[in-house]
């Protein structure tokens, strides 16, 4: 919302200047956007007219002018502008004047001299651009002051109104608003009935008086369309952002910012019979103002005539039945069409309109029959012509109702934490044009109809609230009842993951959710990705599955910029369908932790010699990652990965992730150079964690043996393992790989796998034969069940 | 005894002479030794009276004593030396980088949330999650946003294909709803709830994309719901947290009424430093107000008998702030250049 504030100030003036006029409105929920001059500060320009213009003896570009800028003799002055011609009206800045901080100097300008300066509308600031001088009426009256003249000690402001302050759509609200927080009074222009010159009444017909409950109509008959528009209301409307189009219209337009009332306009003969408002039939067109051909749906509210669909109800008139130059005689609308019958509905159809805006934000109910005398008023006074009586019809049982709302005083204060006076309430609802009645130590408030946004008890206290100013309520310490927070210690938090796997030298990242439809079939095997319905690019058109392709894509990025070692993290959700998702019924979004190593296995040192990173560097971290738990790892195939070197990540026997080798298919058409490991694990899973408990210490001493066991090359290291602890006594502590050797000595297609085993008691101290027993039943187990030989 | 005492003297010379421990057994072999000079008159004594015997072997004793004492002083110096030499040689360059792995880093953003987390925390809010695939129901409705209401413009939704009631969340908001629900769940059985305080930080969407927007980003959602929780309260946590966040004392802080459909009274936040290359200006930084009652009732609680406040700030835009940071943009790209300096 834009306005002038000399139109503001004519209607209520506070002790304000400018700037502390925007600082009222908007600390009182008024935000002004901005504020800007209407001209730039400048003094001592005036308006003149240029009486001669010859042509500069010694450049081409230049003209010597002789200007009568009511200075009792004529002032020569030498002008660069192309349209400097003897006769025009002009700005014209004397010796002395300040533009903006430049001063005008009598100068010699190639040898000719120049006393002041013509200006155009940009070197006043009334304009961006300017083609040459800025040319005045040619009523204009030489000397006066040209900020007089053109109303220039003016400021613009726009006003970020929020969708509940429709009352605001107007100069007349917020004059109100002004008001009622400066208690200054309030002058609104008075709109007199205009007696009726003839008895012609078009009649009306609500066939859906939910949608609009009160609909004004007159006809006035014998109007001059082609009068030019006053400059008064050009510039009112100009300094709003309207532009001029025609006098009709623009009285329109000016009744609707004057008042906030959307008014329309009809070619009374281009109407046939009765105006009725009502919803659509099958296949009814209409042709917009704006050209465009809409098939109203069902639910938007139509104006027809017993012929035709005419217009679509407070969203946008029709073209066949606007006015146009021709109009002579013509068919005003003043109507309220309930906002949740024109909500969304101009959006629906891909525009927005000032009237639909307002319409479905709530124009004031009880306005109709004001605003159609005013714009009357200002027709007929411009374009002349006769008005006929208006024909309002009103379903008053329809019209939104303003039930009263119980203020309890007790409640003010439990919900500010302020004190007030029972009276000083009174009087802030006074000010804002309330009805209120005292009962007993509550209030009794009933809104007036142009105020939407009042229906509940808390709608007044905050309304109390912007009285009062929020700036004057005070800013407290909370107090609360305090008590502990759960911190179980068998469960870290986020954070607490995040700082593991960063001290592990990976860098967090966060990535778009959405991602290219093709990540999702290469990294997840995904061929039914959730998509979204209105995404903002095609390589944003899925949401991930896993996170894998996004720092596959910080590779990519990162490569560009000439880092080749990339190692990256991110913590986020990963999104697939699942009819048994929770807890939005249809997809699954759990928390996932991915993180990928790229490059150098260390940064570029001195110390020891480097190699590329490799999937045990990766798996120890996700190992220090779950660290004190243990996860098994099993060979399985994943879409992102090298078959040989991915496994599925267990912890208890449940699946949580995966870690492995990007496959070299990914790696080579995504230019990766080196292959990347990457992890994916559930975030839960590493949330997860025990809570330590002791076991006696021994002071007895600890025996070791090793066992170095030579079994094919593709029994697995853990299998090996978990065989031999099964198979453990009581004294054994623990059984530890320690080595494994492939090569001289050890037949091909075998390994041999060295295990350490600890032993000990904490009551006693060992003896040979049991530690030799134990070693024993270990090495048989292997022999006969893990289909191993002792190493020779 | 001239001849002891020069013996002596000698030995001192032929010790200090000697430049390492071979050459300083093989001086010592020439007075102590076999056939030692010293050795030699010790031999000699036999020949004399026992009287004089007496008299010229203390003498000699003495002389032997003082050449081991040179001796033993002059191997303690070799040694020193030797250790020395050996500790010089050994010396390093101390200057070199140290070995081992380096260190990564959290993203700004999620410094900036540990932060929040971290002060909320110290007064008592816990952190509460919800989905990023929202329903319609919790993203809007439940907080006071029927279907066609004007807010709802204020908001470019991002939907899912053949995705019936669902949406990307616009806002961390719904995240008040399931919080309170799970809360009155959690104590229903007892005749007082507790209060309610949570903080819900996450990735919310809107279609929306240039150099200030981003399609994805950041909020942090705040709630407090208790018997006797009022507007001066909520004043008074905001500008705390803002205060601590920016570790400025002086930092102004404005609230200014706005309208937001889940809160009555709304406000604004505006902040401004008083110091730096943004001194002076106000800043929008988050939007609060009191729980709209029907939004106390969607999450299962009695507006009569509680009341709390809400707000929902950027911690793109706090990061920003915060760090000096004047690209959105960047949080989203992946630049290890960038992301490192966070570390």
């Amino acid at each position: 919302m834009q306005f002038s504030e000399l139109w503001l100030r004519s209607f209520v003036s506070p002790d304000l200047d400018s700037d502390a006029l925007g600082h009222l409105l908007t600390m009182a929920g008024l935000e002004v956007e901005e504020q800007d001059g209407v001209a730039a500060q400048f003094s001592k320009v005036v308006v003149a007219q240029i009486v001669e213009a010859e042509k500069h003896p010694n450049a081409d570009k230049l003209r010597v002018c002789k200007v009568d800028a009511g200075q009792g003799e004529l002032l020569q002055i030498v002008c660069g502008a192309p349209n400097a011609a003897a006769g025009i009206k002009i700005p014209c800045a004397l010796v002395g004047a300040d533009l903006a901080g430049f001063g005008i100097k009598a100068a010699k300008l190639r040898g000719v001299e120049s006393f002041g300066m013509l200006c155009s509308a940009k070197e006043l600031g009334i304009s961006e651009e300017s083609n040459g001088l800025l040319v005045l009426p040619e009523d204009a009256p030489v000397g006066t002051d040209l900020r007089e003249y053109l109303d220039l000690n003016d400021t613009l402001f726009t006003i970020k109104l929020t969708p509940n302050r429709a009352d605001c759509l107007s100069l007349t609200g917020i004059a109100r608003e002004v008001a009622a927080l400066t208690g200054k009074p309030l002058s609104l222009p008075a709109s007199e009935p205009v007696v009726s010159a003839h008895d012609g009444v078009r009649g009306i017909v609500l066939d859906a008086p939910e949608a609009c409950p009160r609909y004004a109509g007159r006809i006035i008959r014998g109007v001059d369309a082609k009068v030019a528009t006053p400059d008064w209301m050009k510039q009112r409307l100009a300094r709003s952002g309207i532009r001029s189009i025609s006098a009709l219209v623009d009285v329109t337009n000016y009744v609707m910012l004057e008042l906030g009332q959307p008014l329309h306009a009809f070619d009374e003969a281009k109407l046939n019979g009765a105006i009725h408002v009502r919803f659509p039939q099958a296949g009814e067109q209409v042709l917009l103002l704006n050209g465009q051909t809409v098939t109203p749906a069902a639910d938007t509210l139509l104006i027809a005539d017993e012929s035709r669909a005419l217009a679509l109800a407070g969203i946008m008139g029709g073209e066949e039945s606007g006015i146009t130059l021709e109009t002579t005689d013509l068919f005003l609308e003043s109507a309220f069409f309930a906002p949740d019958a024109i909500a969304g509905r101009a959006r629906a159809y891909g525009f927005s309109s000032d009237a639909s805006y307002r319409f479905e934000r709530g124009v004031d109910f009880a306005l109709a029959g004001q605003a159609i005398e005013r714009a009357t008023r200002l027709i007929v006074d411009i374009c002349g012509g006769s008005a006929g009586p208006v024909n309002e019809v009103v379903d008053a049982a329809k019209l939104p109702a303003r039930a009263p709302i119980r203020l309890r005083a007790a409640r003010v204060r439990r919900v500010l934490g302020i004190q007030l006076t029972a009276d000083h309430v009174a009087e802030m609802f006074i000010r804002l044009n309330l009805q209120v009645a005292r009962d007993g130590e509550d209030f009794v408030v009933t809104p007036p109809s142009y105020r939407f946004d009042l229906e509940i008890e808390e709608d007044l206290i905050e309304e109390i609230a912007r009285l009062h100013g929020y700036d004057n309520i005070p800013t407290v310490a909370p107090k609360g009842p305090i008590s502990m927070l759960p911190r179980p210690e068998a469960r870290r938090d986020t954070m607490t993951v995040r700082r593991l796997i960063a001290s592990r030298e990976y860098q967090e990242v966060i990535n778009f959710a959405f991602v290219e439809e093709a990540w999702e079939k290469d990294f997840s095997g995904n061929a039914d990705p959730v998509r979204l319905a209105n995404p903002i690019a095609s390589q944003m058109s899925v949401m991930r599955s896993s996170l894998i392709g996004g720092l596959v894509s910080n590779v990519v990025t990162n490569r560009k910029r000439q880092t080749t070692r990339v190692r990256v993290f991110e913590i986020g959700r990963c999104f697939a369908k699942d009819a048994a998702g929770k807890p939005v019924e249809g997809y699954h979004q759990p928390l996932r932790v991915a993180a990928l190593a790229a490059g150098l296995a260390k940064a570029e040192q001195w110390g020891e010699s480097n190699r590329n990173v490799d999937f045990y560097d990766v798996k120890a971290d996700l190992e220090a990652l779950l660290f004190p738990r243990v996860a098994e790892f099993e060979r399985a195939s994943h879409p992102a990965l090298h078959p040989g070197r991915s496994a599925r990540v267990l912890l208890d026997g449940r699946e949580i992730g995966f870690i492995g080798e990007l496959h070299p298919i990914w790696v080579q058409r995504y230019e990766l150079g080196t292959a990347p490991v990457v992890f994916e694990i559930e975030l839960d899973a590493l949330l997860g964690t025990v809570t330590p408990a002791y076991k006696e210490l021994s002071r007895f001493p600890a025996v070791t043996r090793d066992l170095a066991l030579v079994v094919e090359q593709d029994v697995t290291a853990a299998s090996l393992l978990k065989g031999l602890q099964q198979v453990a006594p009581v004294i054994v502590q623990r059984i530890e790989l320690f080595d494994q050797y492939q090569g001289k000595g050890i037949e091909p297609n075998r390994k041999s796998l060295a295990f350490r085993v600890v032993m000990q008691e904490t009551q006693r101290t060992l003896e040979d034969a049991e530690v030799d027993a134990a070693m024993t039943a270990l090495t048989r187990h292997a022999e006969e069940n893990l289909g191993a030989k002792l190493r020779a | 005894m001239d001849q002891l005492d020069q013996l002596v003297a000698q030995a001192g010379v032929d010790f200090a002479a000697a430049a390492d421990g071979a050459a300083l057994e093989a001086a010592k072999a020439r007075y102590l030794g076999k056939g030692g000079s010293l050795t030699e008159l010790l031999k000699g004594l036999g020949k004399l009276d026992p009287e004089a015997r007496k008299t010229a072997g203390a003498e000699i004793n003495k002389a032997k004593a003082a050449i081991e004492a040179q001796l033993n002083a002059r191997r303690d110096a070799l040694q020193q030396a030797a250790l020395e030499a050996q500790l010089a040689a050994e010396a390093l360059d101390v200057t070199l980088p140290g070995r081992g792995a380096g260190i990564g880093g959290l993203h700004p953003v999620v410094r900036t949330l540990e932060r929040v987390e971290q002060l909320f925390r110290s007064i008592g809010f816990d952190v509460a999650e919800g989905p990023e695939i929202e329903t319609d129901f919790y993203n809007f409705t439940a907080l006071n946003t029927p279907a066609n209401h004007p807010a709802r413009s204020m908001h470019d939704t991002f939907y899912l294909e053949n995705g019936e009631g669902v949406l990307l969340r616009t806002h961390t908001s719904p995240v008040q709803i399931r919080a309170m629900q799970a809360h009155v769940e959690a104590y229903k059985d007892r005749d007082t709830m507790p209060e309610l305080r949570v903080i819900a930080p996450g990735r919310v969407y809107r279609v929306d994309s240039d150099a200030t927007h981003s399609p994805m980003f950041h909020q942090v959602e705040g709630l407090w719901v208790g018997e006797s929780v009022s507007f001066a309260d909520l004043k008074g946590v905001v500008a705390d947290f803002l205060r601590s966040f920016f570790e400025s004392d002086d930092l102004q802080v404005r609230f200014r009424p706005s309208f937001f459909p889940f809160t009555e009274p709304s406000a604004e936040i505006d902040v401004a430093f008083m110091s730096g290359a943004l001194k002076g200006r106000w800043l929008e930084i988050a939007g609060c107000g009191m729980v709209h009652p029907n939004v106390l009732r969607f999450g299962g609680i009695d507006p009569e008998r509680y009341t709390g406040f809400a707000f929902g700030m950027g911690p793109d835009r706090l990061t920003m702030l915060r760090y000096g940071v004047n690209d959105l943009r960047l949080f989203f790209e992946g630049d290890l250049r960038f992301l490192g300096q966070f570390r």
